[in-house]
């Protein structure tokens, strides 16, 4: 079981490098966002993984908060990419 | 304690002197004042008979008692002649700018003031036997000399002259409070006597030749000699009464009477006796050949006195030889001690009167241009008796006293034949040459400085005023020294007791027990085997033949280059540390702070590991080291690729994410290394910084701006070679420190009682709420300041944008 576990968390710190390799190469913004929030998904993933070998639950909140921020980031940068600014302000009112 | 008040005495009257000055406007304050010398005169006077019986007179006032620091007014045959000197000139020196500063015109409150201190000062510094109240007196009199000097202060000259002085004057009081210092530490006490005491101890010690050279410096600086005269001649922009007082009777002397007090201490360093009597030579031939050169009155006189001050400067050098030899030699050198003290005596009469008159010239015709004057004999004719008795007396004519001293100096000069040291039997007669010469050219100055501005035609038209003799009140004072220089020549064993004897007993203490061992008496006629005649047959001789032809051979100075002049490199020296100063500070501050980080970077890193290597602190141990995990290194794979991302990336965008990367693989790390709050709090605030970095972006310009110009990632080797240093350097330091873990931690403790003592557990936030709660205190702190810092540049920046600058302003 544990053997499993830890094939498992290489595969997905591969795919993590992956990522990170879309990360640093992508050609164009929206490549490398996505790739960012694909590591968060891995993460968490990761996190869950390690919680299970460690025996412990306190990475759960690790997790929540993650997909969380996640979630926020890639909102954010997306409307960044579209808009060129994520908090919008009427600065004439 | 009545020695010390008489000290403050000067000082306590200036500080009435602005309100007299202020409220009663139809008295001259200067009659005031007048008081001041004239009570002290008579004070100092009461102690010569007792005095003369080779007693002492020693008060003490605890200053600063931890410290050992006391003012402590030492009364001896030195610092009574002393006293007597600067109060009884300064009596004169007041009367005579009563009549010669204006009423009306003149801010005599300053002035009188500014005279006071300096009289305070200079008593002070002739009877302190503490030698941190010595330095402090001493300063004193740099100062006020500085203020008098800086009197007419719209003046360009005079300001240039008083800050000469002051540099010139501070630095060598610097370097002598150095050898002070020096002498305190060598023999554990500050009090002069004592020090003298234990000379034979002391002139072991090896920072006995250094501080003997930086005592020397300060006397050589303040005494106006070479190379340090050049302040003196610029120190002429004074008032008349200044320049008579202080730089030709009293400060200057201040440097003669830290020799003569110190020579029982430093005599028995042969370094002292060469080089008093060499530096005294040199300054007594250079400011004689120089003194002829000059047009202005009170030029003459001013390298006049930087070559008599080398006069007595060299006698007390020769003086102290005495205490290299024994039997008759020794009376043979105390005799030169004795001249030196005489015509210190003698000067301070002559010059002073000699000032005076040059000053009464300058205000009844309103010029001291020499060659503008002339013919005022018959205008002027107390001035010309007093003005020719002056200088008869310095150029050492007979019937006046500079004629006495003048012969023994010449005698003591000749006697260094008998100081065989060092192979000095050869070249001993280099001494008596030089001073011959500078003799002649003395007799040469005194005639010019008479004759030329009394004698001759008189050219009305060039002069400014209407010639006309001086009021009476401005000749008391000049017409009391002449009296006093003819008197000195006709009864000079009647002063020599009173005042020269217990002197010479002072700086020659070992030679005499009181003045009255001093068998010496001063004749005016020596019969016709003493050799000091012939000199002086001499110089009359050869003077007059040079004074006769004067107008021949003065273009010779034309010739002298000008690069020559020491005021050249003073001047230069000023300009170089001025612009040096400049530049260099220029040269590093750059105003980059890239360039600062540089330094900044470049010192941690040459610190660092000079420390290191210095106290061979690096130690690799691996004994503690936990084993590495594959998953471990995995992560650390892409920390390092995320962290190469942001340093070669040409796009900021990437740089963000990277940057993003880098932050949530640290919260991995975390997560692995069992921080669950850590990595809580490191993804919201790697999130939020992120979310900052991309707002701020927007408002930044675009990069491939820069980028074609190729100025922001261009390769910058020593930026790498420093960014490469700091992290191996940082690398090294966390090896081994963490290889030698010297204590246990203290988190045993807080396992222990997380529970028990503080009721919780989360042991990081029981840390960061109750063991240590200040610490998040203050960083909830930090965080309100850094919000409240953001909304204020927030609204500044908006404010400015409305154009509502004047509200900004205020």
């Amino acid at each position: 079981m544990t053997t499993f576990l830890w094939i498992i968390v290489v595969l997905i710190s591969l795919s993590i490098l992956g990522f990170v390799y879309r990360l640093v190469k992508g050609p164009s913004t929206p490549d490398r966002v996505i790739a960012l929030d694909a590591i968060g998904v891995g993460l968490i993933t990761l996190i869950g993984l390690i919680s299970i070998l460690f025996d412990t639950v306190f990475f759960l909140e690790v997790i929540l908060l993650l997909a969380v921020l996640s979630f926020i980031g890639t909102v954010a940068f997306s409307k960044f990419t579209e808009k060129g600014e994520i908090i919008q302000r009427d600065r004439n009112s | 304690m009545s020695l010390i008040f008489a000290i403050f005495l000067p000082i306590i009257i200036a500080l009435v002197i602005p309100f007299l000055f202020k409220k009663v406007s139809n008295i001259h304050t200067g009659w005031f004042v007048l008081l001041v010398p004239l009570a002290l005169v008579f004070f100092y006077g009461a102690y010569i008979p007792s005095v003369m019986d080779g007693n002492t007179y020693i008060e003490e006032f605890s200053w600063i008692p931890s410290l050992d620091i006391s003012l402590v007014s030492y009364i001896d045959g030195l610092s009574l002649l002393f006293s007597l000197l600067i109060t009884g000139i300064g009596a004169l020196v007041v009367l005579y700018s009563i009549f010669y500063l204006d009423k009306e015109k003149e801010k005599l409150g300053n002035f009188y003031v500014y005279l006071l201190l300096f009289m305070s000062a200079m008593l002070g510094v002739v009877q302190s036997d503490h030698l941190i109240s010595l330095y402090f007196f001493w300063e004193l009199t740099s100062i006020s000399s500085f203020l008098l000097i800086g009197y007419w202060y719209t003046k360009d000259r005079s300001r240039f002259g008083a800050l000469k002085s002051m540099m010139i004057t501070v630095f060598g009081g610097l370097m002598m409070l150095g050898g002070f210092v020096l002498l305190g530490i060598m023999g554990k006490t500050f009090s002069i006597r004592e020090l003298i005491d234990q000379a034979p101890i002391l002139a072991g010690h090896e920072f006995f030749v250094w501080a003997l050279v930086l005592v020397l410096i300060g006397a050589f600086t303040k005494s106006a000699q070479f190379p340090f005269y050049i302040w003196l001649p610029d120190a002429m922009e004074a008032p008349t009464p200044v320049s008579a007082y202080l730089h030709s009777a009293t400060m200057v002397k201040a440097g003669l009477y830290l020799v003569a007090r110190f020579t029982p201490l430093f005599a028995l360093s042969e370094v002292w006796v060469w080089l008093v009597t060499g530096v005294g030579l040199l300054t007594l031939f250079w400011g004689s050949v120089f003194a002829v050169k000059q047009t202005d009155l009170k030029a003459i006189l001013a390298f006049s006195t930087v070559s008599q001050l080398g006069l007595i400067m060299s006698l007390l050098g020769i003086g102290s030889i005495s205490y290299h030899v024994t039997g008759n030699l020794m009376t043979t050198f105390t005799i030169a001690t004795f001249a030196a003290i005489f015509h210190l005596m003698n000067h301070a009469t002559f010059k002073g009167s000699l000032f005076m008159i040059a000053g009464i010239v300058d205000h009844e015709t309103g010029t001291r241009d020499i060659r503008k004057l002339g013919g005022l004999m018959s205008l002027m004719p107390i001035s010309f008796t007093i003005a020719m008795i002056g200088s008869f007396s310095m150029a050492g004519i007979p019937l006046f006293n500079g004629f006495l001293s003048k012969e023994m100096f010449l005698d003591a000069t000749l006697s260094l034949q008998h100081f065989n040291v060092h192979s000095l039997e050869s070249w001993w007669i280099l001494f008596p040459i030089v001073a011959w010469i500078a003799s002649v050219f003395t007799f040469v100055y005194s005639l010019y400085f008479v004759f030329h501005t009394f004698l001759g035609k008189h050219k009305p038209e060039l002069l400014p005023k209407k010639a006309h003799e001086a009021p009476w009140g401005m000749l008391v004072s000049p017409s009391i020294l002449a009296t006093l220089v003819v008197v000195i020549f006709f009864v000079p064993n009647y002063f020599s007791t009173m005042f020269i004897k217990p002197a010479v007993a002072a700086i020659q203490p070992l030679a005499y027990q009181v003045p009255a061992d001093i068998g010496f008496k001063i004749k005016a006629w020596h019969g016709f085997d003493s050799p000091a005649l012939y000199m002086t047959l001499g110089v009359f001789l050869i003077g007059f033949i040079l004074y006769k032809t004067i107008e021949k051979w003065t273009p010779v100075y034309e010739r002298i280059p000008a690069k020559m002049s020491l005021n050249r490199f003073y001047d230069g020296l000023m300009n170089l540390s001025d612009k040096g100063a400049n530049r260099l500070s220029s040269s590093y501050m750059t105003g980059s702070i890239r360039s600062y980080l540089l330094y900044m970077f470049a010192a941690l890193i040459i610190l660092l590991a000079l420390t290191m290597w210095i106290k061979d602190a690096f130690v690799m141990d691996l004994t503690y080291l936990a084993p590495i995990k594959f998953f471990e290194v995995l992560i650390s794979i892409v920390l390092i690729i995320s962290t190469l991302t942001i340093l070669i990336t040409k796009s900021r965008v990437t740089a963000i994410i990277a940057l993003g990367a880098v932050g949530y693989t640290v919260a991995l790390f975390y997560i692995i290394f069992k921080a669950p709050d850590l990595a809580l709090t490191q993804l919201v605030i790697e999130t939020v910084s992120v979310a900052l970095f991309l707002g701020a972006f927007y408002h930044l310009p675009k990069m491939n701006k820069y980028e074609n110009r190729k100025l922001d990632h261009r390769f910058r080797l020593n930026n790498f070679l420093i960014a490469l240093g700091v992290g191996i350097m940082v690398t090294l330091i966390a090896i081994a420190s963490h290889s030698q873990k010297l204590v246990k931690s203290i988190s045993e403790y807080y396992k222990e009682t997380v529970y028990s003592e503080a009721g919780g557990g989360n042991i990081v936030n029981v840390i960061l709420v109750d063991y240590r709660g200040f610490d998040t205190l203050f960083e909830i702190s930090v965080l309100t300041i850094a919000s409240l810092g953001i909304i204020g540049m927030i609204t500044v920046r908006l404010s400015k944008k409305k154009g509502d600058r004047k509200v900004e302003d205020k």
